[in-house]
């Protein structure tokens, strides 16, 4: 590593660190119901929304009720989309006249992005129209995070209250989200995006005339790029800055081109990739300090955001230590001596893609500024064990959150096993049912991302992966584990257009989205009816470091122990042989 | 149970349908408006015009073979290169070993144009959108001597349009320098007076 990728990385950590704690307070303000500054801007339309849809937003709902609601509006979500995606032929603002999406790819699509995962098994320019972009994705990416953020208060509200079965209003939380957080910071990050020159506009398509054109045939001096012999190229444009914002922000990730924010009209400049970068961390982070301003104790939350930083920073490092050594393969072939290039972009380079890496997985966004495929095989191993982790490492918004919590309640049931006394977390006890809980939300993911790996190897349609050798495997796994976790990055030469691959992958995603929402909820209500305890002579303190490293060392257990033998069999394995070949 | 489903139905259905009218319409319909009022050519690509028709944009890379110009990255977008209808990176695996050979080739290529000198690892590499702008300072450096002899430029006039041509690090520390294709070959044009 040189030092401008040491300068990148620590100077990122810093501003990330900086940026979340006002905004955690602010947003604190906007799930407590006080105000919070801009209630006076929007407080009149927030009233009319709920007026004009039937909302009593003083009535607060039990954790049933608030699951519901969640799954009311998301499946109502997912049947949007899907159908949006297969009318598009006929629907308006379909300027290159484009085909309803083919139905098992609508179906991938419909859950991947209600459930916040955004894993593109379509691409985005060659397939959906400015419309299905528009009012079907879109929407999705403020209703999936807001959704998110929603379940985070909930969980909060569990431990923060005593003795009742109110968890929040489900509505409120959700159009506050939207109101208060989500849009106001996608306005001003997508009109910046803007100024530093992703498009925003409805006139789509552009077709211009290259500069060379192919009358001058002279041969490539590369020997493989010949000129295009149209001398055209087709530019597609479209209201890409307010989705790419939202993407960003609401930890989304799929993106309106098919490279995402590898391609130059989502990423145009360093500036972008900073401020996109940051936008991927900064409400996860931010939602730390929510949790330790809501429940009045906020040691409790910076001891999270401990954890998750010290996870984050040591992945990150790792990633950008393996991007940063050069490929054995490409030496004594007449090449510069020099990390790899392949798949990344000259205006990033090797430090500003390995960052991008770790945190588009640490977070559930899933958002690329390079192909992943083409990392180092080590460069491929930190973002997949972030994401196997169970996006908890900042994690998505509001989902990061309650898995950091939910493996907090597991990290005080292991020191309470240790030192033989009833274990508790923010004076609330844990008990079976907790702890059931707990383990459900912990244990569904690692399962199917190892079984829909099993299955993809074993079942799949053979000529899906694209590389040779271990590394095909790591296409497999990889695609589980980011399904798997709602992340939504792939290796993204695995060709998973086809009915098994959308399949499995829906189900995957729908269920590691749900069945993860559905326990915390229960969790909550559970959290919310007991007593607050005093702290005794017994208590373990969760503010302090031993707790902290308590977490931590849980987090990395629990994952290393699921996962270690198939990475082993994956890039540990091409990394080894690469190596040792070259 | 079936009466709180009731309950909650209503608010599902509008609520969905106001947030999708405010997030999915207002929202792009305003930042479009702003858009196009405070930063119009951003917004509409950042097209560049010559002689009244677009000749591209300047964020998106353009297919170079002519000794007279500057290259650009490979680029791994189907069926040619640099085709903007569908972006795309090679995907291959470091250790696949088509990715060595493509390698060799390109190197094999271009130190043909310049015998002895190892070739920078951008002009080798495909991108990852196949549709970078940009290549290293080095790289451009490295095609100085081809382009010079094929413009009749002597080579301390390409030298300095490189340097005219080369954005820097932010703040010094962040991002990579780097040198826009398109806008160096406009440039070089402009200096030989072709069109």
């Amino acid at each position: 590593m040189i030092v401008t990728d040491w300068l990148q990385w620590l100077f990122f950590l810093a501003v990330l660190l900086a940026a979340s704690w006002p905004l955690g307070l602010y947003m604190a303000r906007v799930y407590m119901g006080r105000p919070c500054g801009l209630d006076r801007l929007g407080g009149a339309l927030e009233r009319l929304l709920y007026r004009r849809s039937g909302v009593d937003a003083g009535r607060e709902m039990d954790w049933k009720t608030y699951g519901l609601a969640v799954m009311g509006i998301n499946l109502i979500g997912i049947v949007a989309v899907w159908a949006v995606a297969l009318l598009q032929g006929v629907l308006p603002l379909n300027p290159l006249a484009l085909p309803g999406v083919d139905p098992f790819v609508a179906i991938n699509t419909a859950v991947s992005f209600a459930t916040n995962t955004n894993w593109q098994a379509y691409s985005g320019e060659a397939t959906l129209s400015i419309f299905t972009q528009m009012l079907a994705l879109t929407v999705q990416n403020f209703l999936s995070a807001a959704t998110g953020m929603a379940v985070a208060a909930a969980l909060i509200r569990g431990l923060a209250r005593r003795e009742t079965t109110q968890l929040g209003n489900f509505w409120q939380d959700l159009t506050r989200s939207v109101l208060y957080i989500l849009l106001p910071l996608s306005l001003v990050l997508a009109l910046v995006l803007v100024w530093q020159g992703v498009p925003q506009t409805f006139d789509a398509v552009i077709e211009a005339h290259l500069l060379e054109q192919p009358a001058a045939t002279a041969p490539a001096p590369d020997g493989t790029t010949a000129a295009a012999p149209t001398g055209r190229q087709t530019l597609v444009l479209g209201p890409v800055a307010s989705q790419v914002a939202i993407k960003q922000l609401g930890t989304n990730g799929g993106g309106y081109y098919n490279t995402n924010s590898a391609h130059p009209f989502e990423n145009p400049t360093p500036l972008t990739n900073f401020l996109e970068m940051l936008a991927i961390l900064l409400i996860p982070a931010a939602f730390c300090h929510t949790f330790g301003a809501m429940i009045g104790d906020r040691r409790q939350g910076l001891a999270v955001l401990a954890a998750m930083t010290i996870l984050f920073a040591g992945f990150s490092y790792l990633t950008l230590a393996a991007e940063s050594v050069p490929n054995p393969a490409l030496a004594g072939i007449g090449v510069a001596a020099g990390p790899s290039l392949e798949g990344k972009e000259v205006r990033f380079g090797p430090a500003g893609s390995a960052l991008w890496a770790a945190v588009t997985t640490a977070a559930s966004n899933g958002s690329v500024n390079a192909m992943h495929d083409s990392f180092m095989p080590l460069g491929g191993l930190w973002p997949m064990l972030l994401m196997q982790l169970g996006e908890v490492v900042f994690g998505g918004v509001g989902s990061g959150l309650y898995g950091m919590l939910v493996f907090a309640m597991v990290a005080v049931f292991v020191a309470g096993l240790m030192v033989g006394r009833t274990p508790e977390y923010c004076g609330k006890k844990i008990e079976p049912f907790e702890t059931k809980m707990a383990a459900l939300v912990i244990l569904i993911p690692p399962f199917l991302c190892l079984m829909g790996t099993a299955l993809a190897v074993v079942a799949g349609p053979a000529d899906a992966v694209s590389n040779p050798g271990p590394h095909g495997f790591s296409q497999v796994l990889y695609a589980f584990s980011s399904m798997g976790n709602n992340n939504g990055s792939a290796f993204a030469g695995l060709t998973a257009s086809s009915p098994f691959w959308t399949l499995t992958g829906a189900v995957a995603m729908f269920v590691s989205r749900y069945w993860l929402i559905l326990p915390v909820l229960a969790l909550a209500g559970s959290l919310a009816g007991k007593k607050r305890l005093p702290q005794g002579p017994g208590t373990l303190p969760t503010h302090g470091p031993i707790f902290m490293f308590l977490l931590i060392v849980v987090v990395l257990v629990v994952g290393a122990l699921t996962f270690v033998p198939a990475l082993a069999l994956g890039p540990v394995a091409e990394h080894l042989a690469l190596f040792r070949a070259n | 149970m079936f009466a709180r489903c009731v309950a909650q139905f209503k608010p599902a259905c509008f609520l969905f349908l106001w947030l999708t009218l405010i997030t999915g319409v207002a929202y792009p319909v305003l930042l479009t408006g702003l858009g196009a009022g405070l930063f119009p050519a951003q917004a509409r690509g950042s097209l560049l015009e010559k002689d009244g028709s677009v000749i591209g944009s300047a964020l998106i890379g353009q297919p170079f073979a002519a000794p007279g110009y500057f290259t650009g990255r490979p680029s791994a977008t189907a069926p040619e290169p640099y085709n903007a209808l569908a972006s795309s990176g090679s995907n291959l695996a470091a250790s696949n070993p088509a990715l060595r050979e493509v390698v060799e080739q390109r190197s094999a290529a271009l130190n043909e144009t310049r015998a002895g000198a190892a070739v920078p690892m951008d002009l080798v590499t495909a991108s990852g959108s196949g549709l970078d702008p940009h290549i290293s300072p080095a790289a451009a450096v490295w095609q100085i001597e081809r382009v010079a002899a094929a413009r009749g430029l002597p080579a301390e006039t390409v030298t300095a349009l490189i340097a005219r041509h080369t954005e820097e690090r932010l703040w010094g520390f962040w991002g990579e320098r780097r040198v826009g294709v398109l806008g160096l070959n406009l440039a070089l044009d402009a200096a030989t007076g072709q069109r």
